[in-house]
């Protein structure tokens, strides 16, 4: 059965995660990004500039990690494959919270792109290293809760959170 | 083990970071042209061996964390990407061997500590 949305939690944080979905409180601050279509110049900003922000504020490295690998592939995800798109980094003193919208057009089966391997990467992206079909289960392996909407011919929107601890 | 103990195995030029080269440690290696198998499996501290060379590497190597990028077969990346390197204090090194080459090199030693 084709699906238009995907929801994954870390079993782990699924109690603290849900009620962090259910409430949404407003961030100490964010960051916002626009990415361009195929601007593989200036995509890895964002994840740069989260991360620094992340550690300024004294987080584990290896948390600064998880997240720096999460967001890149997703802005890259939007880079490579849509019309582009923003980035929203909400800060929190427990967690961040990064939101993706793009513009189309959209993934036919969010469960199919989930696959490892599966990828609709063109020779340009290949050429530039991308389009093995990872990105996305290496966002999922990295975040504690992972939420996709999209559908062939739609928007794409993806957020991530990750705890510090 | 130190970086500069594979560099004294292999033929390598440094294309960046030369001063900081003595102070370099790696723990391993990993062999892909795939930036997202990079991502998702290359260690903290790995020797990352590639072919590929586009910009993109620099973030690559920044998230991973890992000590050095060794392109094979002479690849050289252009002088923008290798100032970019020098910036986010990654170590990049270009040697005439192989990707199979170098990791088997980098294997024996690490295994004959
Ligand atoms: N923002 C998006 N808009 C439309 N389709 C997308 C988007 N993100 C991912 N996809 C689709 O999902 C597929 C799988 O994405 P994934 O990130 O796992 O792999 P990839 O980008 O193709 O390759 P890799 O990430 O390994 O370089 C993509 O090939 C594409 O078809
Ligand atoms: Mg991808």
């Amino acid at each position: 059965m084709i699906m238009s949305e995907f929801w994954y939690y870390r079993e782990s944080k699924e109690p603290e995660a849900k009620k962090f979905m259910e409430n949404k409180p407003e961030p100490d601050y964010d960051l916002s990004y626009s990415i361009g279509e195929r601007d593989f110049v200036n995509t890895g900003k964002a994840s740069s500039e989260i991360k620094l922000a992340l550690k300024r504020l004294g987080v584990d490295n290896t948390i600064l990690r998880r997240v720096a690998i999460a967001v890149y592939e997703a802005e890259i995800n939007v880079t490579a494959h849509s019309r582009g798109g923003n980035i929203i980094a909400n800060i929190y003193d427990n967690c961040v919270h990064v939101v993706f919208k793009d513009n189309g057009p959209g993934m036919k089966d969010i469960n199919q792109s989930m696959e490892p391997g599966f990828s609709t990467a063109d020779e340009m992206i290949r050429e530039m290293g991308f389009g093995a079909g990872l990105g996305l289960p290496n966002i999922k392996k990295n975040a504690d809760v992972l939420h996709i909407e999209s559908q062939e011919g739609a928007n794409t929107f993806l957020e991530l959170v990750i705890f510090y601890e | 083990m130190k970086l500069k103990k594979l560099l004294e195995n292999i033929e390598a030029t440094v294309l960046s970071q030369k001063d900081n080269i003595d102070s370099i440690e790696i723990k391993g290696g990993y062999v892909s042209d795939l930036l997202s198998d990079v991502l998702g499996n290359a260690k903290k501290g790995d020797v990352w061996m590639t072919i590929m060379k586009h910009l993109n590497v620099i973030a690559v190597a920044s998230h991973t964390e890992v000590s050095a990028i060794i392109f094979a077969k002479n690849i050289v990346p252009e002088k923008t990407i290798i100032e970019k390197a020098e910036e986010n204090g990654i170590c990049l090194i270009s040697s005439s061997l192989s990707t199979f080459e170098l990791a088997g090199i980098l294997f024996a030693l690490l295994n004959s500590n």
